[in-house]
C-alpha cells in the first residue's frame, strides 16, 4: 500500500513538473523544432517552378550541395561554388576563432589577475560592446577599413600608400568584422575560468623549481582549459552560421554558408538545395557541440 | 632574490595585449559616434560637431515607427519568454529527477543549437504560408518566434539560481502551515526575483539585438530597429545611420550599467 501512494504521488509530482514546463515546450516545440522539421521535409522535395516545392520526393535537393550536373551530357561533377563557400566558411571560422583566442585569452587573464575592485570595471568595458547590437558593431568596423574611412585617410597621411586600399567586400573584411564583433564571446567564458583558478597552486608549483612555462603548461592550463574551450565553441558556432557580418562586410561577392542558403530561397529558387544546404550547417555546428560536450565530460571524469 | 620577483600572474606580453584588445574594441566604436556628431551633409567631410544628425532621426517617421515596433515586440516576446522559463525552471530544478526531464532541458536548449539563419528560413516556411491563408499580417509572427529563441537565455539564469538556493526556508514556511502558493508567492519568488530580473532583461536584449530573424519574417513595411538599419545600409551610408546606430550604442550601455549598478548593491 506504501509502495502504492509513492508511486501514485511521484505520479503526480511528474504530472505537475510536465504541465509547469508545458508553456515553453509548447512554444520551442511550435516555432523552433516543428519548422526545422518541416525543413528536413523540404529537402527531399523537387523545386517548384515559382519558388516553394512540389511535393514529389527528390533526392537532389543533397546531391546539389556537393555535385553538379552539366546541363548539356549530364555529367556529374563537384560543385566548385559550393564547395568554395563551405570551405570559406570554415576557415573563415577557424580563423576567427584562432584571432579572438590570441587577443581574448590574455585579455580574460588580464581582467582576472587584477585587484578584486579593478575587476568590475574592466568586466564592464568588455560586456559594453557584448551587448551591443550586432549590427551596429559591424557598421563600426565597416566605417573604419571603407575606402575613405579612417584606417585609409591615415595610411594616406601617413604617405605609406598612394591610393586608398579596397579592403571592403574582401574576404579579409569578413574575418575582421567577424573577429571583432565575437572577441567578448571568447574573453567572458576564458576570464570565469582564471577568475576560479586558485594562484597558490602556481606557487606551490614553482617552490617546486617549475619554470614558469612548465607552471603554465602543467598547472594554469589544465585549470582553465574548459574555459578556453567553451570560448571558441562560443565563437565558432556563431561564425560558421553568420549571416549578418558576412553580408555587410563581404558584400554581394563574398559570401559565407548564411548568405548562400539565404539566396536559394529567393523567387524561383531551389527551396530544397537551400533545406540541404541548411541542415549542412546545422549537422557541422552540432558537430562542434558535440565535440565539445565530450571534450567536456572526459574532463570531468578525469579530474 | 629571484623567488621575490617571480608572480606568474604577471605574464609578459598579457597587459600589452589586454590593452591592445581593449583599443581595438573602443576606437570603432568612439569613432562611429564621432562621425554621428558630425554637422556636415556628407560623411567624408568634418564641418564641426553638432546634433542636427540626430534630430533628424528623431523626426524620421521610419526610424520612430520602428523604434516603436522594436520596444513592443521586445517587450512582450521578453514577458512571454521570462514567465513561461521561470515555470518551466520550477519544473525541472530541484527534484530527485523525473520522467522526461533530460527531454524537456533538451527542448528548452534548442534554439541554441541551431544557426540563427536556420532557424530564420525555416520559420519562414511555414509563416509565410500561414501568412497567406489568414492574410494576418500582424506583429504576431515575430512576436511568438522571439519568445521562442529567448526562452533558453531566460530560462538560464533563472535556473542556476533555483538550483543554488536553499530549501531550508520554504520547508520553514511549510512547517508553519503556509500553502504551497503562498510559500512560492511569499518565499521563493523574492528570493528568485534578481534572477528573474536578469532573465527578462537578458531575452530583452537579445530580441532587441536580432536581425536575421525579423529580416526574413517581418510583413512589408514592417522594420525593427536592426532591419530598418540594415534596410538603411543597403542605400548610402549616412551620418543619420550613425546617429542611429550612436543611439542603439547609447542604450546598450544604459542598460549594462543599470545591471550593473542593481548587481553592485546586492553584493
Amino acid at each position: 500500500m506504501a509502495t502504492d501512494a509513492e508511486t501514485l504521488s511521484i505520479r503526480a509530482d511528474t504530472r505537475r513538473r510536465w504541465v509547469l514546463a508545458l508553456p515553453a515546450v509548447t512554444i520551442i516545440t511550435l516555432f523552433s523544432i516543428l519548422p526545422l522539421g518541416v525543413v528536413v521535409a523540404y529537402s527531399f522535395l523537387t523545386p517548384g517552378d515559382y519558388g516553394n516545392v512540389k511535393w514529389i520526393i527528390s533526392f537532389e535537393g543533397w546531391f546539389h550541395v556537393l555535385f553538379e550536373r552539366d546541363i548539356f551530357d549530364d555529367t556529374v561533377s563537384l560543385s566548385d561554388a559550393h564547395l568554395t563557400i563551405v570551405v570559406r566558411s570554415v576557415l573563415l571560422s577557424l580563423a576567427t576563432t584562432g584571432i579572438t583566442l590570441v587577443l581574448g585569452v590574455p585579455t580574460a587573464w588580464f581582467i582576472a589577475t587584477r585587484p578584486q575592485r579593478q575587476r568590475a570595471f574592466w568586466l564592464f568595458l568588455i560586456t559594453i560592446p557584448f551587448w551591443t547590437n550586432l549590427l551596429v558593431r559591424t557598421i563600426a568596423v565597416q566605417e573604419m577599413i571603407r575606402s575613405d574611412g579612417i584606417v585609409n585617410r591615415l595610411l594616406l597621411w601617413l604617405g605609406l600608400i598612394d591610393a586608398p586600399i579596397q579592403m571592403m567586400f574582401t574576404n579579409f573584411a569578413i574575418l575582421l568584422g567577424m573577429a571583432y564583433v565575437f572577441l567578448p564571446l571568447m574573453v567572458l567564458p576564458v576570464y570565469a575560468a582564471i577568475e576560479r583558478f586558485d594562484f597558490r597552486l602556481a606557487e606551490a608549483g614553482y617552490d617546486l623549481y617549475a619554470s614558469r612555462l612548465y607552471c603554465l603548461r602543467k598547472v594554469v592550463l589544465p585549470q582553465v582549459k574548459a574555459g578556453i574551450i567553451a570560448g571558441s565553441i562560443l565563437v565558432f558556432v556563431p561564425s560558421l552560421g553568420a549571416y549578418v557580418t558576412p553580408r555587410i562586410m563581404g558584400g554581394g561577392t563574398t559570401l559565407m554558408l548564411g548568405n548562400l542558403i539565404e539566396t536559394q530561397f529567393g523567387q524561383g529558387r531551389d527551396w530544397p538545395l537551400g533545406a540541404a544546404l541548411s541542415l549542412t550547417l546545422t549537422a557541422l555546428v552540432l558537430v562542434a557541440l558535440v565535440w565539445y560536450t565530450r571534450l567536456t565530460t572526459r574532463e570531468r571524469r578525469d579530474g | 632574490m629571484v623567488e621575490r620577483g617571480f608572480d606568474i600572474r604577471r605574464l609578459p606580453g598579457a597587459a600589452t595585449l589586454a590593452i591592445a584588445c581593449f583599443v581595438i574594441l573602443y576606437i570603432p566604436m568612439v569613432i562611429l559616434v564621432v562621425n554621428s556628431l558630425n554637422g556636415g551633409q556628407s560623411i567624408s567631410l568634418w564641418e564641426g560637431v553638432s546634433l542636427r544628425w540626430y534630430a533628424v532621426a528623431l523626426q524620421n517617421e521610419g526610424f520612430l515607427n520602428a523604434a516603436k515596433t522594436s520596444l513592443i515586440l521586445a517587450t512582450t516576446a521578453a514577458l512571454v519568454a521570462t514567465v513561461t522559463a521561470t515555470m518551466a525552471a520550477l519544473a525541472t530544478t530541484r527534484s530527485r529527477g523525473f520522467r522526461g526531464e533530460g527531454a524537456i532541458n533538451l527542448i528548452l536548449n534548442q534554439p541554441l543549437m541551431v544557426p540563427e539563419i536556420v532557424l530564420a528560413i525555416a520559420l519562414l516556411i511555414i509563416l509565410a504560408q500561414i501568412k497567406q491563408a489568414t492574410g494576418y499580417m500582424g506583429l504576431g509572427y515575430l512576436v511568438v518566434a522571439h519568445s521562442a529563441f529567448c526562452i533558453p537565455f531566460a530560462y538560464m539564469p533563472i535556473r542556476a539560481r533555483l538550483q543554488g538556493m536553499d530549501l531550508t526556508l520554504e520547508t520553514a514556511a511549510a512547517d508553519l502551515y503556509a500553502s504551497r502558493f503562498y510559500t512560492f508567492r511569499k518565499v521563493t519568488l523574492p528570493l528568485l526575483a534578481p534572477a528573474i530580473l536578469a532573465g527578462f532583461m537578458l531575452a530583452f536584449v537579445v530580441s532587441l539585438d536580432d536581425v536575421v530573424i525579423s529580416e526574413f519574417l517581418k510583413s512589408p513595411g514592417q522594420d525593427t530597429l536592426p532591419t530598418y538599419l540594415l534596410g538603411q545600409l543597403k542605400r548610402n551610408l549616412t551620418s543619420e545611420i550613425y546617429a542611429i546606430s550612436s543611439l542603439l550604442l547609447l542604450i546598450s550601455v544604459l542598460i549594462v550599467a543599470g545591471s550593473w549598478l542593481l548587481t553592485r548593491k546586492k553584493t
